[in-house]
């Protein structure tokens, strides 16, 4: 991997960092197996270098590894597909992509995450600098008629945890977090909610963000209304954090139709309030974000429920 | 005896434990300890890639005893003996530190000291491992029949699903008759379904199904024993009886909260929703003006959490309501609206098509009920707004079933600060228990809607199924043993304190003795502890093996004061400590 001579963007690491065309998915990625990116690697591009085959002692590199199809012969098939963010470039008002320091959630936990690009320190695209005021903008394509017009479920919470994860990073931070309703809703959620505040002095400020203006310094400046106390404002920080709704994974539309599993219209799996993990079709279920928004313990919960659907009937008893 | 090899592996969790102390300097200092012969630092210990270099470690040094400095055993502890096993050594040989959850995560400010108390953690567990002894785990059988208690759907459906598998189980429900709380229910949400059709539906299932026996008016009484064979008392009908069996599902739900004090309510024109509810199946509710007030008892300071599914339940009602009569007028005062997910959102948006109105208040100003009119501060026009209502509607919490108390103290697991029950592990292990064989799920772990019942239903049944099919599960080996029978007097006291009731004392040829069940015995060592005679041992945490890591940290502290010592970071034995 060192030796390749080919850099291209990490998507692990939503494009924030770089990574060679021959790469590890991620550090802590299953299986740890290094792959070969076929669309950049310049052996396949112009049939020459081959440089990571020399270099490997154990002879682990095979340009002529193929993809190959694979029948298996199963009693039940569990979807768990998960999901994908809405890209935010079409909110205009909010500015990403135009203005350089207006990322996504995904993008920040990249940043925060200490074997990410930054090394886990809040380093904003524009400059590099450390960001100390963040703003992050709750509902960002959810709750939206002219996008997604669901809850994504997750934001409220994973934003209060960014923020406290800024606050341990760089005691100077201060996070608002711009929200409409706040749905911490499952078990401790309220205490988390309450310890933001008080431990890590998060500002919540309830109001949807009208627009993002592009500040002196690259900083972005929030306008909204604060619905509490009627007012108007703006606020300039140093960087802002879209919350950006959560949609099923882009091919979940594709292979329901392949498997002929109804969705909604939204691309979610539908499932019937009785019987939650099994699909329209027999022998075939789902579980997690493929059936709609929901968070880790509900993915793990519904998980053990696929799994009882498809074993009952593997088991031969129903 | 073997050379000792000992190996320590210092993980630095990202930055979440090498951001707060030296990690260097703690790899560099446990190579001098007595009998390391490696030590290292991983970013990821329990990562593929930090896994594979520990195993490859023990392997090219040859290391008899593995130490790894990282997180929680709670999480990983299983992952690293399966490491030190796969390496071909035994997994009693490992010795874990934490100092995450111990040193780094508490010590955040204080890099110095929590270097210092990483380096004594490690040091204690390097005298600890040097007496370590090989163990195998204890095996025994699975009995294979399940107690599902509390006969609402969540009950209902776990029970369903495991007779499905194959396996016997016994329904056992407090009241007379089966369905829990939502056989009292009209319409369920949020996608409109007939709560008694459901609960019907259900109960016929579970009826039919030769393998479920149904026990009502039935309360458990005493439960002892032990994954693979528990012990459930029941009382049932003035009858008592006893039921072994395999796993246990606790599916013993929640209570709607009676808001006595909260809004005026008098359980006429200011009710609950449960009330409301009941009104509008037996088609008895009066009134064309109604105003519904959300987290009445909840979000306060008594009770701090969400019920989760009280606005969502309003709203739907308040569409019922609508249908019935659209000239209606609904007002539902909130203070956020729950409405998580597609189809709560959903409903959100039929309801304001539908023409209810949503007017939120700040908990500083919560509405005053008056007789026939709500009087509140709607925040978002700044104004006191009056409003007619016929009938007020307390969208109330759910609560933790009184009984829950008794019950946890009776399968001897916990409950919350909220008097739910405690899982395993709230985002990992939702629906387990940290005691092997006991599984919870629905609203006895947390509010929940009726899918999200059926959804941990089904999950607490597929847990359960593992050991129930399997036949046989292994128990952790740190055990109490008798470690010498000569030195026992039998005076009982071990076994009368026994929380697990895993002693009995028995007649011997020498006399009356204690007798260990292995299986049942948790390693909580009250009995060594209370036993004078030290006929006790506990495998895996012998006496020596702790006083050995007592003696070594107070060894440490007083050559420190001395000043013998170097302070970390000053001149670790390779240099390399404190380059940060």
């Amino acid at each position: 991997m060192a030796k390749c001579p080919t850099k291209v963007a990490d998507s692990f690491n939503v494009g924030l960092g770089e990574r060679k065309a021959i790469y590890l998915y991620f550090d802590q990625g299953i299986p740890s197996v290094m792959t070969i990116d076929e669309d950049n690697c310049r052996y396949f591009a112009t049939g020459k270098c081959k440089v990571c085959e020399k270099m490997c002692k154990k002879g682990a590199v095979d340009f002529e590894q193929k993809d190959h199809r694979v029948s298996l012969d199963v009693g039940a098939i569990i979807l768990a597909t998960g999901l994908s963010v809405m890209d935010p470039t079409p909110l205009t008002q909010y500015g990403y992509g135009r203005i350089p320091n207006v990322i996504t959630g995904l993008e920040y936990e990249r940043l925060i995450n200490a074997t990410g690009p930054t090394g886990g320190h809040l380093l904003r695209p524009s400059d590099g600098e450390l960001a100390h005021r963040v703003g992050f903008v709750q509902c960002a394509g959810s709750r939206d008629l002219n996008h997604c017009d669901y809850c994504s479920s997750v934001c409220c919470m994973y934003s209060i945890k960014d923020a406290m994860l800024g606050r341990e990073h760089d005691p100077e931070s201060v996070s608002h977090i711009f929200h409409t309703d706040l749905r911490n809703v499952g078990k401790w959620f309220q205490r988390y909610q309450i310890r933001g505040e008080e431990e890590y002095g998060i500002k919540f400020v309830r109001g949807r963000i009208a627009e993002i203006q592009h500040g002196p310094a690259d900083n972005p400046v929030l306008w909204y209304e604060d619905t509490r106390t009627r007012e108007v404002a703006s606020l300039e920080v140093d960087l802002v954090v879209l919350a950006t709704a959560a949609l099923p994974s882009l091919d979940a539309k594709e292979l329901a139709g392949t498997l002929g599993v109804k969705v909604d219209r939204y691309g979610f799996v539908l499932t019937d309030d009785a019987t939650p993990s099994s699909t329209n079709v027999k022998g075939i279920y789902a579980c997690g974000f493929c059936k709609g928004p929901c968070d880790i313990p509900e993915s793990v919960a519904q998980a053990s429920a696929a799994a009882s659907s498809a074993s009952t009937r593997v088991l031969g008893n129903k | 005896m073997e050379e000792l090899r000992i190996g320590v592996f210092i993980c630095n969790c990202g930055t979440n434990i090498a951001g707060f102390l030296d990690a260097t300097d703690v790899s560099d200092y446990s190579r001098g300890l007595p009998g390391v012969v490696f030590s290292r630092e991983n970013l990821y210990s329990c990562s593929e890639a930090g896994v594979s270099d520990i195993k490859s470690a023990i392997v090219e040094n040859k290391l008899n005893r593995v130490i790894v400095a990282a997180c929680t055993p709670r999480t990983h502890e299983p992952t690293f003996r399966a490491t030190c096993e796969d390496a071909g050594l035994n997994p009693f040989f490992f010795e874990f530190v934490n100092i995450r959850e111990h040193v780094s995560w508490v010590h955040k400010k204080e890099r110095e000291a929590a270097t210092r108390k990483a380096r004594d953690l490690v040091r204690m567990a390097v005298a600890r491992a040097a007496l370590l002894e090989p163990q195998t785990p204890i095996e025994a059988s699975v009995i294979r029949r399940a107690v599902v208690i509390g006969g609402g759907i969540s009950g209902l459906t776990a029970a369903r699903e495991l007779a499905r598998k194959g396996i016997d189980v016994v329904l056992i429900e407090r009241e007379r008759k089966l369905g829990g709380l939502v056989s009292g229910l009209y319409v369920l949400g949020p996608v409109p379904r007939d709560a008694r059709a459901y609960v019907a539906s259900l109960v016929a299932d579970v009826r039919k199904d030769r393998r479920i026996r149904i026990m009502t008016g039935a309360t458990v009484e005493r439960i002892g024993g032990y994954i693979g064979s528990y012990m459930v008392g029941v009382r049932s009908r003035g009858k008592a009886s006893e039921i072994d069996c395999g796993a246990i599902v606790v599916a013993t739900g929640a209570v709607p909260l009676k808001p006595e004090g909260v809004f005026g309510y008098d359980g006429k024109k200011v009710i609950s929703l449960f009330e409301f509810q009941d009104r509008l199946r037996k088609g008895k509710l009066r009134g064309r003006r109604f105003v519904m007030i959300t987290c009445a008892g909840a979000r306060d300071r008594e009770r701090i959490y969400c019920s989760r599914i009280c606005c969502g339940s309003a709203i739907k009602d308040a569409l019922l309501v609508k249908e019935l009569d659209p000239g209606s007028s609904v007002h539902i005062l909130y203070r956020d609206l729950m409405c998580y997910g597609v189809e709560n959102e959903g409903i959100l948006r039929a309801a304001k098509e539908a023409g209810i109105r949503f007017v939120s208040y700040s908990k500083d100003a919560p509405p005053v009920v008056e007789d026939g009119v709500v009087r509140v501060e709607g925040d978002v026009m700044g104004e006191e707004l009056a409003i007619d209502a016929d009938v007020v509607v307390l969208a109330s919490p759910l609560v933790a079933d009184e009984g829950a108390s008794e019950l946890s103290k009776m399968l001897k697991v916990p409950l919350d600060a909220d008097r739910f029950f405690l899982e395993a592990h709230v985002k990992l292990r939702p629906i387990d228990f940290a005691t092997d064989g006991i599984f919870v799920c629905g609203t006895a772990r947390w509010p929940a809607t009726t899918r999200e019942c059926a959804e941990q239903a089904l999950g607490a049944a597929a847990r359960a199924s593992i050991p129930l099919l399997a036949g046989r599960v292994e128990v952790e080996p740190a055990v109490a043993v008798l470690g010498d029978e000569d030195l026992c007097r039998g005076c009982g006291m071990c076994a009368a304190l026994c929380p697990y009731g895993a002693i009995e004392i028995v007649e011997t040829d020498s006399g009356e003795k204690a007798s260990m069940i292995e299986v049942a015995c948790k390693g909580c060592g009250t009995c060594a502890a209370t036993c004078y005679m030290r006929a006790i041992t506990m495998v895996h945490y012998t006496d020596d093996q702790l006083r050995s890591q007592v003696n070594v940290a107070f060894e440490e502290q007083a050559t420190r004061a001395g000043g013998a010592v170097a302070e970390p970071g000053a001149a670790a034995p390779t240099g390399a400590g404190g380059s940060k």
